[in-house]
């Protein structure tokens, strides 16, 4: 295998886990832009999204499909009650004390998910089989397309519910101007709960497509939320096809350098990534970061 | 129609509005006049719920209304044109005006009818139908002006509180701006509760008025009576001083 047929698979790969990093971040967005905290347990949901997968399929026995629905439903469901429970009942709540009660929250998660599950690693079965097909000189998974065609379907409906969508408007108008958004008659709250509730749902979703690559225990949530993060503030915190270009941004140059420099670097790149774009360019690579929030 | 009685509201410590009691006729324009912080957004912002008065009670339409939070309060009939516009810059004109009408949208209201409604402000204001598109921060001031009466328009309020809509525009844009005002309450019957740095402006417009001091109601009375009173002519309207726009 020569150095272009080894890129060539360094990309596939790559492309698959930022196409992950960039829905996680999307939920990061959609949370910062509605509430202007950075929602610390959104690994965690990402984590329930596998582990909930596994509870419906191997201790429910219920088929795959059915699982995964149920699964994102749950930590949808979680997203809500963790609102609810940790960010609602706040008097005067300042986006510093958020960001900690969210830092609080997912510890809190990830032990519950311990206690409950255990510490062992699962693994999911792939969605169709895994038989490798060859693309050129590389080789793809079904479930890297699983990865990309869930993926595109996800970003793009939430695109279109951003984008048309009366729901999605006031949700955007929430992040634009939250005073005035009161006073059309928006409920404020509630579009943060809707925030908690989608970002729920793509970080499951994020978190369940995974699981078959990479398996899944109750602390994957850690680093994929931080990896999520990253896509986020590379994509300077957009809801949209910034944090998309984030994602697969780092999930590209992560699979490069660990694939040609060495894989103990690999999350070392995310994280020296994250640093240079936190202090030369705040706004996230592709600005715009004023007028592209959503 | 609005019946306000003895209000106090704070800011934590700070008593933004003492017994403030104000009242407001269907269909009548009322203008609050005052200087900086007189309180006088205190009060549209009390009536909006969006700073609820700790004593005092809130009459609209009959029913008590002083416990509501703002969602409620524009599903009942009152919108606020907050002061600096407040526009969605970051959204379109269009999507503005449609977020206007969210409630109307949420109580499953016929789409026509919201349809309807645009076109309506599209009349209004022609210059919103030019730049419908448009994002709504890179519009004029006087357009967002326009914008956000318009946006608060559209959910289609009994009575409209305007927070400053002459600030920072040009003479001839106010004069549109409160031309519009006028034809509001004309043709519609609007009842309208007007804020004003702008007194004589103001006074002109309006059928009554009330001047404040350091939360107090100091005065009230027929504009037309407040427009020759010695004390508001020296305090608000600055005696022999002409506004340029009045030229």
């Amino acid at each position: 295998m020569d150095l272009a047929d080894q890129i060539a698979q360094y990309m596939v790969s790559g492309l698959s886990t930022g196409a992950i990093y960039a829905l996680i971040g999307i939920g990061f967005a959609i949370i910062y832009n509605s509430t202007e905290i950075i929602n610390f347990a959104q690994g965690e949901l990402v984590m329930l999204g596998g582990m909930f997968t596994l509870f419906f399929l191997e201790t429910m026995k219920l088929p795959l499909p059915l699982s995964i629905l149920l699964a994102v439903l749950a930590t949808i469901a979680s997203g809500v009650l963790f609102e609810r429970l940790t960010i609602r009942p706040l008097k005067a709540p300042t986006p510093l004390s958020l960001i900690i009660i969210t830092i609080g929250g997912s510890i809190l998660i990830r032990g519950i998910a311990m206690l409950v599950w255990g510490k062992d690693t699962h693994a999911l079965p792939a969605f169709s089989g895994s038989e490798p097909i060859a693309v050129g000189s590389a080789t793809i998974l079904p479930q890297h397309l699983w990865i990309f065609a869930l993926t595109g379907i996800a970003i793009v409906s939430n695109k279109l519910f951003f984008q048309y969508t009366i729901t999605g408007k006031a949700m955007r108008a929430c992040a634009v101007n939250r005073r005035a958004a009161g006073l059309v008659g928006i409920d404020v709250r509630r579009m943060v709960l809707f925030s908690f509730a989608i970002s729920g749902g793509l970080g499951s979703l994020a978190g369940i497509i995974v699981a078959p690559l990479t398996m899944t225990s109750y602390d994957v949530g850690i680093m994929l939320g931080l990896k999520g993060f990253c896509a986020a503030i590379i994509g300077g915190l957009s809801g949209g096809i910034g944090t998309v270009l984030g994602g697969l941004l780092l999930g590209t140059l992560e699979s490069l350098g660990a694939g040609l420099i060495s894989s103990g670097y690999k999350d070392a790149i995310a994280f020296v990534i994250l640093l240079l774009i936190l202090f030369i360019r705040p706004q996230g690579l592709f600005g715009r970061a004023q007028t592209e929030r959503v | 129609m609005l019946k306000v009685k003895n209000i106090n509201t704070y800011y934590g410590k700070v008593h933004a509005l003492k017994n403030v009691t104000i009242h407001l006729a269907q269909g009548e324009i009322v203008a609050l006049i005052g200087a900086n912080g007189a309180g006088k957004t205190t009060i549209l912002n009390t009536l909006s719920g969006v700073i609820p008065a700790r004593t005092g009670s809130i009459q609209f339409l009959g029913e008590p209304v002083e416990t509501l939070p703002p969602d409620r309060i524009v599903k009942i009939g009152i919108s606020q044109v907050p002061e600096g516009r407040q526009v969605f810059k970051g959204m379109t004109v269009a999507d503005n005006l449609e977020l206007g009408a969210y409630l109307r949208f949420r109580s499953r209201e016929p789409r026509e009818q919201i349809r309807q409604d645009m076109r309506h402000m599209y009349e209004l204001f022609p210059r919103l139908e030019e730049r419908k598109k448009q994002m709504a921060g890179t519009l004029s001031g006087g357009e967002q002006q326009m914008l956000a009466i318009g946006r608060a328009l559209m959910a289609r309020p009994r009575l409209l509180l305007l927070d400053e809509p002459s600030m920072g525009l040009a003479p001839l844009v106010v004069q549109e701006i409160f031309g519009v005002i006028e034809r509001l309450r004309r043709d519609e019957g609007t009842t309208i509760l007007l804020v004003e740095q702008n007194a004589r402006a103001a006074l002109k417009m309006a059928d009554r008025g009330y001047v404040l001091e350091t939360g107090k109601v100091i005065l009230e009375g027929a504009a037309a009576e407040l427009l020759e009173n010695p004390e508001v002519q020296r305090a608000y309207l600055g005696k022999e001083k002409k506004e340029i726009w009045e030229r």
